[in-house]
């Protein structure tokens, strides 16, 4: 753990009660059963958004605490415990994030407030195929009098349903494959020729694909500069992959516990199972990765808060570690509970739906590790 | 100055640095790594006369207490002097086992009379100490170490023998475990030491896989011990033991900035260099070998992924928070990142990296291979990777053994 101010150490305590009280697996649970749109429930995260956490990474002057991006940290990995299902991420984080990075004045004032106080979900338009690729955005902007005609399909959008607006890469000039040629803009939800379908995901969360059919937008849309809009997008992935990174270490952090503690209880050959040196060297490693990824994940968001030069290759470091470390917990989860752990009466499952798809949003282990390996001259 | 420097620490930092300027011979610049070698002795007039300077001065042993020789420094000063001794390519000219291991332990368990006899020696750099813990009978299972040790009224008898004795050739005097209770197993251990000149020890130097000789067998044949060279009460050398363990593990994984330097200095230092001499690059600049490429960038991760551990420990630790739970990991994570790079350095060169002397290889993929070799040793001593797992599974994780 980081070493925090003592404001943070509060922040932190009191997402730890918050969570065990309100926002427990069961939560997730009930949510998934009444087969809700959304793929989250408005009133808790009215609840999150009433404690601050919406705006913690949003500046004073648009209604947020400008707390950073290590403290939204320190409360989505307490959320990412019990697999809390909100706009944490979509919305708080990576919305705000990329407004903050490239939004004009109007955008900002329009939009961040609402953010920040839970009344208004915003959300990346980023995917188009099966695979984290931005650099692959082929969704059409083409110039007109006033502005832009947007024509395409995005799909795999976090939070897709609930969202207000959507900030949507699109191409403007070049082809996929190339940084240059992007533009991003700002999209209502409500705008004419958006047309929404719900995604059913395996973790029940919310995720839509969204057509836009000769969609109307103008100069005023732009985030950033035109055809420069991966300036604005890349720094916004970075501080999304850091934050969900996060969010999967508590993820990790929980399977591991519930799993030792089962190891501790259920006996077989008259022992427990977490006498039998096999299983015991196994959660040595877990804890290890664990403590590994710690480091990489806060490290990430430090710099992101200090703005050091090196954001990119810590946040692909953070996102590649969580995702190996969530992947092989989550398996082990399952493995160590044996039977039970095949139950859908049993949480083993829910971590492991939620661990493949945290791990696939914004870039998979390997996309990452080619992404560092990039960086580093390899 | 650097900027969070309160202004006591600034002024410290003053008079550190030009105390290293006054002291510290331009001749030794940056040669830490040939210079501080528990092998070598070496005779240079500039090497003695610093290590007599740092000795004098405590600075070997920052943190150490001044009573007993030590620098007396706060740890943020010890860190400030750190710092200024990398800038100027200085280092420490004292180490080895009586900095990392015994004098630590001698603060925390020796008498006065113990303190104020051994303390100075470890202090100045002129006692070189050995550890004699394992035996060919007790290896990962220390405790069932059978050297005897017996009392005969005026002095200690000690009879048995000692194996990975490191240095042992070279060393001025033993620490040493010795059963003084045959009937109970961790309650009948002593903590003892004595002089390696004593009438009755024999070291044979132990030749290893790498050609090299760094450890050696001990015996002791009817040694005979003064009593106030027990440390600790009799019987009561486990704790002793388990703590002096800490401390080199500490020092083995990096964690506790000592001499060590860490366990992730073997192999190559730059794996992008061996790259470019040994392997290539496609038209795109990437690594030729797709599969080693993979690998690579994998080892770089985990090896930065290692780095933001040991500064984030270290930033806990000096928060006051108590030790940090990561640096029960420290020791396997830098031995495998260590044995890896050897690895993968060793599979760069391909038939360059199978030398063992002579012509056809230069110095560097020679020692590269040694280095291997050598390597192989740290999933070994200082407790090996499936101790350090039993470890972390009891204390860290409270998961027992079979009742």
């Amino acid at each position: 753990m980081a070493v925090l101010s003592e404001e943070q150490t509060i922040l932190r305590d009191s997402a730890r009660e918050w969570v065990k009280d309100k926002a427990p697996v069961q939560a997730l649970r009930k949510l998934r059963d009444s087969g809700a749109a959304f793929g989250y429930d408005p009133a808790l995260y009215a609840e999150m958004a009433a404690m601050g956490w919406a705006g913690i990474v949003v500046p004073e002057a648009y209604g947020g605490s400008e707390f950073g991006y290590l403290s939204l940290g320190l409360v989505l990995e307490e959320t990412g415990r019990t697999l809390v299902a909100s706009p944490l991420v979509s919305s708080a984080l990576g919305a705000a994030s990329a407004l903050m990075l490239g939004g004009t004045a109007a955008q900002k004032e329009a939009w961040l407030p609402k953010i920040a106080s839970g009344d208004a979900v915003a959300t990346l338009a980023i995917e188009e195929g099966p695979r984290h690729e931005p650099l692959s955005t082929a969704l059409a902007a083409s110039r007109t009098g006033s502005g832009f005609t947007l024509n395409g399909t995005k799909s795999f959008v976090p939070d897709g349903m609930a969202a207000d607006v959507f900030i949507v890469a699109a191409r403007s000039s070049g082809k996929p494959g190339e940084a240059a040629g992007i533009s991003l803009f700002l999209v209502p939800a409500d705008a004419r020729g958006v047309t929404r379908t719900a995604l059913k995901l395996m973790d029940s969360r919310g995720a839509a694909v969204i057509a836009f059919d000769g969609v109307a937008v103008g100069e005023e849309a732009l985030i950033g500069a035109p055809d420069k809009g991966f300036e604005v997008l890349e720094p916004a992935l970075d501080r999304v992959r850091a934050g969900l990174a996060a969010e999967m270490l508590g993820t990790a952090l929980q399977a591991f516990e519930t799993t030792i503690d089962y190891l501790k209880v259920r006996v077989q050959f008259g022992q427990t199972l977490g006498s039998f040196q096999a299983l015991q060297h196994r959660a040595a490693k877990m804890f290890t990765e664990l403590e590994l990824t710690r480091s990489c994940v806060e490290a990430a968001l430090s710099a992101i808060d200090t703005g050091t030069n090196d954001i990119r290759e810590l946040a692909s470091l953070a996102k590649a570690r969580a995702n190996e470390t969530l992947h092989l917990i989550s398996n082990e989860m399952v493995q160590m509970h044996g039977g039970i752990g095949m139950t859908d009466a049993h949480d083993a499952g829910l971590y492991l739906k939620r661990a493949r798809a945290a791990e696939a949003a914004y870039g998979n282990a390997a996309y990452h590790r080619e992404r560092f390996g990039r960086l580093h001259g390899f | 100055m650097a900027a969070t420097d309160t202004p006591e620490l600034a002024a410290f930092r003053a008079e550190a640095r030009e105390w290293l300027a006054t002291n510290f011979p331009a001749s030794l610049k940056g040669r830490a790594a040939i210079m501080v070698n528990l092998n070598v002795e070496t005779d240079e007039p500039d090497f003695l006369a610093w290590k007599r300077a740092m000795g004098a001065k405590g600075w070997g042993v920052p943190t150490w207490p001044k009573a007993y020789g030590g620098g007396g420094l706060s740890k943020d000063e010890a860190r400030v002097l750190s710092q200024e001794m990398v800038k100027i390519g200085a280092f420490s000219p004292i180490g080895g086992m009586g900095v990392m291991m015994f004098g630590p332990t001698l603060l925390e368990y020796g008498t006065e009379a113990q303190k104020q006899r051994f303390m100075p020696g470890i202090v100045n750099g002129t006692t070189r100490w050995c550890q004699g813990f394992s035996e060919p009978g007790a290896g990962s299972d220390l405790a069932s170490l059978a050297t005897r040790c017996e009392d005969k009224g005026d002095h200690y008898l000690v009879n048995g023998q000692k194996i990975w004795t490191s240095g042992g050739q070279y060393a001025d005097w033993i620490f040493c475990l010795v059963r003084t209770d045959t009937t109970r197993k961790h309650e009948g251990i002593s903590f003892l030491v004595f002089d390696m000149k004593s009438p009755g020890v024999e070291v044979r130097p132990i030749q290893l896989i790498s050609g090299n000789s760094p450890f050696c067998e001990t015996f002791f044949t009817d040694v005979k011990v003064p009593k106030d060279q027990l440390v600790g009460p009799l019987n009561g050398g486990w704790s002793i033991a388990k703590r002096l363990l800490q401390f080199e593990r500490q020092s083995l994984s990096g964690a506790g900035g000592g001499t060590g330097g860490g366990t992730a200095r073997f192999g190559a230092p730059d794996l992008e260099r061996m790259v470019d001499k040994y392997v290539g690059r496609d038209e795109a600049g990437r690594v030729a070998d797709a599969d080693l490429r993979q690998r690579l960038i994998a080892h770089h991760m985990e090896a930065r992924a290692f780095a933001l551990t040991l500064s984030r420990a270290a930033a806990e630790a000096k928060s006051g928070s108590g030790p940090s739970a990561a640096t029960s990991i420290m020791k396997n994570v830098g031995a495998k990142i260590a044995q890896d790079r050897a690895e993968l350095s060793m599979e760069m060169m391909g038939h360059q990296g199978l030398g063992w002397e002579g012509e056809g290889f230069n110095a560097y993929e020679l020692g590269m291979v040694r280095g291997w070799l050598g390597g192989k040793a740290v999933t070994i001593y200082g407790g090996s990777t499936e101790i350090q797992n039993n470890i972390v599974a009891k204390r860290m994780l409270g998961l027992l053994d079979h009742q």
